[in-house]
């Protein structure tokens, strides 16, 4: 029942289509994004010196321009196409999209990079987009009332941890179904961030080399014909 | 026009984009629910994403408003809930827009005050993040169709291999718990969070296979990911 995507000439209809209204939308997003900076310097007659933007972004563009393009080439085959489109205009990749998307097509027992896979991917961060902007607006025009209890000393530890509570019940899920593809990339993260805690503001960067320690492995025991038990099942 | 960070006018503009991107996931949603019908996928299995990825994602939502609530106080509201509306997160925000500022020799510490430093600011947190909304937008069908290639035709080989790809972004998470341990009987606190986590986890998962209660299949991460969060409250009394 599930189709293995094939190669760009064999799109079926629904691939097709989402790539061209994931163009138009994303060229939409592009153009808006693009105009709030515009429309700033033109209401408040506000140009800035060039050489402050050129200089400010010598300081961030390098490293988030490269993390962005890592992010593409490791997410895209989690997303699929329809919630690649979406999950890189909405943003928030790491910390909610990609776990939303990776624990939808959990439970509903579809496979990413097959069209049952991306049909839910996209329909979990699209759902989660809503309701993470829904949340953020309505949070933004009652944060009168609801500053105090969200900066409340009593709630911090619970904001502080959540992506432990996140990853760690995403973890044992996908952990206990690969165990031997996920030892060597575990042990390695560990070793890595005991040794160099500094890296914790440079976990992204670290996601594909994770990937890249599992895939080798993952290879390797599929080559010697060791992975014949449920892993990728 | 007299500048404020908090100006109607930038209300206005935040609030055009955040229409836009609910109409963006309106889009795709009705459109991957309908092929969903056209592939057979059970209804209640369609209902269920929806609800348990809005659950699931209204923990995090909340700490995305918190951090709207930390770059308000320099940079007012409709900037920051603009920027963590679309792409892009605090981690990325917050050292973008201290660097654009101390290039117009402010500060982080007061509200922005000059509508010229302001504007610097709005021109590095857009560009300097837009690399992979680029990629996507002008290079998606290429880069799948080599990472196709990649897998070939062998189907089992492609199933392992986005297993890998999973196990990899959770490994650097995993590892990412470990890296205050140092720091004393505190820095534990996220590991045993996580590994409460996965104790739920775990419980859930007998209770769907030996009591049959399917329904909390869709809804077992949220709970989890909800219950550790309120437990992380009396860990970290204890811990610290």
């Amino acid at each position: 029942m599930m189709k293995q995507q094939e190669t760009v000439k064999n799109l079926s209809a629904y691939e097709r289509s989402v790539h061209l209204h994931g163009r138009v939308w994303g060229a939409m997003a592009l153009t808006l994004m693009l105009m709030v900076p515009i429309a700033v310097c033109v209401y408040f007659d506000a140009w800035p010196p060039l050489t402050a933007v050129f200089k400010a972004l010598l300081g961030v563009a390098p490293l988030y321009w490269t993390v962005g393009i890592i992010e593409v080439f490791t997410f895209v085959p989690m997303l699929g196409t329809g919630g690649s489109y979406l999950g890189f205009v909405t943003g928030n990749l790491t910390n909610l999209k990609v776990p939303a998307a990776l624990n939808a097509m959990q439970a509903a027992k579809v496979r990413a990079g097959t069209e049952e896979g991306d049909v839910i991917s996209t329909i979990a961060i699209a759902s989660s987009s809503i309701i993470t902007t829904l949340i953020i607006a309505l949070g933004v025009f009652l944060l009168g009332s609801i500053q105090p209890l969200l900066e409340s000393p009593a709630l911090k530890p619970a904001f502080d941890n959540i992506l432990p509570a996140m990853f760690g019940a995403l973890g044992v899920v996908f952990i206990s179904k690969n165990p031997k593809i996920a030892v060597a990339p575990l042990l390695f993260m560990v070793v890595l961030f005991l040794a160099v805690p500094s890296l914790s503001s440079s976990v992204s960067v670290l996601v594909p080399v994770g990937a890249l320690i599992a895939i080798g492995v993952a290879r390797i025991l599929y080559k010697k014909g060791m992975l014949n038990g449920k892993e990728g099942a | 026009m007299e500048f404020s960070v908090n100006h109607p006018f930038l209300y206005w503009i935040a609030g055009l984009v955040v229409v836009f991107v609910i109409a963006q996931s309106a889009f795709f949603l009705y459109k991957a629910i309908r092929q969903a019908k056209k592939l057979n996928i059970d209804a209640g299995v369609i209902r269920k994403t929806v609800f348990s990825s809005a659950l699931f994602s209204i923990a995090p939502a909340v700490s995305i408003l918190v951090g709207v609530i930390t770059l308000s106080k320099f940079l007012g509201l409709p900037l920051p809930w603009l920027r963590l509306s679309v792409l892009g997160a605090v981690t990325y925000e917050l050292p973008a827009a201290t660097m654009a500022a101390s290039t117009m020799n402010a500060t982080v510490n007061e509200t922005i005050i000059s509508a010229q430093t302001f504007s610097v600011i709005v021109w590095v947190m857009t560009v300097g993040i837009l690399s992979g909304l680029l990629l996507v937008l002008f290079g998606l069908k290429k880069i799948q169709g080599g990472m196709s290639s990649l897998t070939g035709k062998d189907k089992r080989w492609g199933q392992i291999l986005s297993d890998s790809l999973f196990l990899g972004m959770i490994s650097a998470f995993v590892g990412l718990l470990f890296a205050n341990v140092r720091s004393g009987l505190p820095g534990f606190v996220p590991i045993v969070v996580a590994l409460v986590s996965a104790l739920l986890m775990a419980i859930c998962g007998i209770l769907i296979k030996k009591l049959k209660w399917t329904w909390l299949e869709q809804y077992a991460m949220p709970i989890c990911m909800l219950g550790a969060m309120a437990l992380s409250i009396p860990i970290t009394g204890l811990m610290q």
